[in-house]
């Protein structure tokens, strides 16, 4: 059991949870992630760690509640628990000092981005973080990401905070400028985001890197459910990523195989609603 | 009481296993073979010659004492048999359901000579669970008293399930980490329960608590904790994770919807209970056809599994003849008795696709057989211009898997073979004092039996070490 410490609501359906597990919260370096499950009969759902806390014994999970599954652990009120939490899983993020780095955050991947901005920020790096959402309720983590940043810029889609319009707008201006390009790119988001960003810095030959999430089930090599294609070559995600070379990356795959369940998941998601909605009456 | 002559004893029949009717298994998870009745057990150990040369002992890979444990049978003690069976075997009922009685007892046997050999494998498991069921009727063994050790044992299955039995028996202090979030291994991930049941596996788990074992899942050895953080808390590790990391085709198609590794597909099912409890939260695709490519233990598996989920055409596709499968006889019998297809001298050469990205079918092509390589069996050769197409809307690659690196990426010290299997000696020590490995981890794919017998001797090892420390 892994015990809830808090669960705050940062925006529509973004939960912030901290959870207590000492284990994971001492071995754990920016990049990896935890399965979790939250009880008999769940599934297994990998969950970026935003945050940890050594001493305390604590990680800080993002969650944005989409699906069924992810519902029911942001259902989960501080003094409950989880019933399993096993990690950190996948490679620790390559940090290094490139000097000038853009982070890219779309939607709930601003929340696995966190964690790579606050390391490249302590290795030295100037940073311009870029976040952005379909409307200002999308947009989240601003707060925490200002402080690690050189410079923060938000984008929405309605315009409702910042420039209206995409991430790859603001990353676009940066490349074409020589005195503001950077030397790295870490993008995270929606997989159609990652792939526009991947091919932004592609002719520039600007080193990017992605941070993919494939459906998985064990987290530890065992059955293959999360293979990606980089490169040509196929690799599973969850022992030799989930980062990855942007420029390697077999996107349109990748989106492919994460609709496998998408059938199954409306039907579940259809059941639990009406369920919900019963429960309240 | 069990005073027959031999004469007598020859002129009883092989007991047949009852079984669920094909047509009715076919449609669930339920356990096929239903297991004797009281009568024929007796019946069966009657037929054992009790020979003094113990032939059947000697093709067991752990030495159960078989003509020993029959006898008592005969002679209707069944705790005496229990007795004699539990201390020989960790896991006697699952062995009783899963170990290739065929190829290793009871293909020693003197009856099998001329006639049929004794079900030996039938009657392991009739004891056993005979001894599940009468736990107050069970002579306890005294723990000695506690050594003071602590032994930890990385992985769950039944090498360090073993292990962990002996350890604690001799008085040390065992914890078994485990990676997933439940016990037993390939035996709760991998075997179906139609072949066993998790409420086996559950009970022989629960022996071992009771005796103090101490087991943490959710603890990934090379990720949560490393080997060394071990051998720091502990006086000695027995590795035993597995060799759980699927081999691909490397076919074109291989990522389409709808194809997944066995494991993957084995997994859903066992350990997250897809498509056999409608209170799963996990999904699994199901399809009218199923082809699984392989012939091994977990290809029948997962043909099994497919026609269980709904497949009308549930097809193993093999390169070689079935004659070279390495799947058990009783495998092989029973999916076709519950009308799997058999498509045999075929290769994969590609998975087809639908328009939006679903699996289509396999392109294939067909082969015959030429001369032995070296593995020994014939090595299949394609025949040109043979190729046809097989429609299905789901793959399943069941055919191997290689040594999973967590764990030995993080302990750089330890010896490792050029297929990434941990070099272990027959006592099962590793390169690294006071670390010993065994079952899939250092044989490559085997069986279970051949994994207890590692979890067996590598505690008698550790004994001798840790008194020498
Ligand atoms: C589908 C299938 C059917 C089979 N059928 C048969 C059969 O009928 N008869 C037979 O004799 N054999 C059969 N086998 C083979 C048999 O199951 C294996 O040989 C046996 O389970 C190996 O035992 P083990 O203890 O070495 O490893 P496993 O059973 O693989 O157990 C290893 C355990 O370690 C855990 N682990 C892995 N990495 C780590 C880590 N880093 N940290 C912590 N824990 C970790 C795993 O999650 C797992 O629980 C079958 C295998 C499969 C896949
Ligand atoms: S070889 Fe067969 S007949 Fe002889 S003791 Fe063993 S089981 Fe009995
Ligand atoms: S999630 Fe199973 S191999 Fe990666």
């Amino acid at each position: 059991m892994f015990n809830v410490i808090s669960n705050e609501l940062l925006a529509e359906n973004l939960h912030k949870m901290v959870i207590s597990a000492p284990r994971v919260a001492r071995a754990r370096k920016p990049g990896q992630f935890v399965i979790v499950r939250l009880a008999p009969g769940e599934e297994r759902i990998p969950l970026t760690i935003g945050d940890a806390d050594a001493q305390a014994g604590t990680i800080t999970l993002f969650i944005q509640a989409i699906g069924a599954s992810t519902q029911k652990i942001v259902a989960t009120p501080a003094g409950g628990a989880l019933r399993d939490v096993a990690g950190p899983l996948g490679k620790e993020t390559h940090i290094a000092n490139w000097g000038r780095v853009a982070c890219v955050g779309g939607g709930v991947g601003t929340a696995v981005l966190f964690p790579l901005v606050k390391a490249l920020a302590g290795a030295g790096n100037r940073i311009t973080t870029i976040i952005g959402g379909r409307s200002s309720r999308y947009i989240i983590l601003a707060d925490e990401l200002a402080p690690l940043s050189e410079r923060l810029l938000v984008t929405t889609e309605d315009g409702t905070l910042g420039s209206t319009g995409f991430v790859t707008g603001p990353l676009q201006e940066m490349l074409a400028d020589p005195e503001r390009a950077p030397q790295a790119v870490f993008a995270v988001g929606p997989v159609p985001m990652m792939k526009a960003v991947a091919e932004l810095t592609r002719p520039h030959g600007i080193e990017t890197v992605v941070s993919l999430n494939p459906i998985m089930i064990d987290g530890t090599g065992m059955c293959g459910g999360c293979r990606v294609q980089i490169g040509g070559a196929t690799k599973f995600a969850c022992v030799d990523g989930p980062e990855f070379d942007a420029h390697l990356v077999d996107f349109d795959g990748l989106s492919d195989r994460l609709s496998s369940y998408r059938k199954e998941e409306a039907a579940r998601h259809a059941a639990t609603g009406c369920r919900l909605k019963e429960e309240r009456r | 009481m069990n005073k027959l002559t031999p004469k007598e004893r020859m002129a009883i029949e092989r007991v047949v296993m009852p079984e669920l009717p094909a047509d009715e298994r076919s449609r669930n998870f339920e356990e096929v073979n239903l297991g004797l009745s009281e009568n024929q057990a007796f019946e069966e150990a009657r037929r054992c010659l009790q020979c003094k040369n113990r032939a059947c002992v000697a093709g067991c890979p752990v030495g159960v004492s078989i003509p020993e444990f029959i006898d008592a049978l005969a002679s209707d003690d069944l705790p005496r048999a229990a007795n004699i069976l539990r201390g020989d075997n960790a896991l006697p009922a699952v062995c009783g359901r899963v170990c290739p009685q065929e190829t290793q007892c009871e293909a020693r046997c003197v009856r099998g000579v001329k006639g049929e050999s004794v079900a030996i494998g039938f009657l392991e498991r009739y004891v056993a669970d005979w001894a599940m069921h009468h736990p107050d009727r069970l002579l306890r063994a005294e723990l000695p008293p506690a050594t003071g050790k602590k032994v930890a044992v990385v992985g769950c299955g039944p090498a360090g399930l073993t292990a962990a039995g002996e350890l604690v028996r001799m008085g040390h202090g065992v914890t078994i980490f485990e990676a997933l979030h439940d016990t037993g291994g390939v035996l709760r991930y991998g075997i179906p329960e139609f072949r066993l049941p998790k409420e086996i596996i559950d009970q022989e788990v629960a022996q071992l608590t009771e005796l103090g074992v101490v087991i943490e899942c959710n603890v990934i050895i090379g990720k949560t904790l490393t080997v060394a953080e071990l051998r720091e808390e502990y006086d000695a590790v027995f590795v035993a994770n597995g060799a759980g990391l699927p081999i691909m085709l490397n076919i074109p198609g291989e990522n389409l919807k709808g194809v997944y590794a066995a494991n993957e597909f084995l997994t859903r099912v066992n350990l997250m209970e897809a498509g056999r409890r409608p209170e799963s939260a996990t999904p699994i695709i199901r399809s009218r056809e199923v082809a699984v490519i392989g012939g091994g233990n977990t290809a029948m598996d997962c043909v099994r599994t497919a026609r269980r989920l709904g497949a009308e055409r549930a097809m193993i596709v093999y390169r070689r003849s079935e004659a070279e499968m390495p799947a058990r006889v009783e495998e092989i019998k029973h999916a076709k008795e519950e009308g799997v297809e058999f498509v045999m001298l075929t290769a994969p050469l590609a998975v087809t696709a639908t328009e939006d990205g679903w699996v289509a079918g396999l392109r294939c092509q067909m082969m015959e057989l030429g001369p032995p390589d070296a593995s020994g069996r014939r090595k299949p050769i394609p025949i040109p211009g043979s190729e046809f197409d097989l429609p299905a809307g789901v793959v399943v690659n069941a055919v191997g898997t290689n040594a999973n690196p967590l764990l030995t990426a993080t302990a750089p010290d330890l010896t490792l073979n050029k297929w990434g299997n941990i070099v272990a000696d027959e006592n099962g020590m590793t390169s690294i004092p006071g670390v010993f490995a065994g079952g899939d981890i250092v044989r490559g794919g085997a069986t279970v039996i051949l994994a207890m017998g590692d979890g067996k001797r590598a505690a008698a090892a550790i004994q001798e070490y840790l008194k020498g420390k």
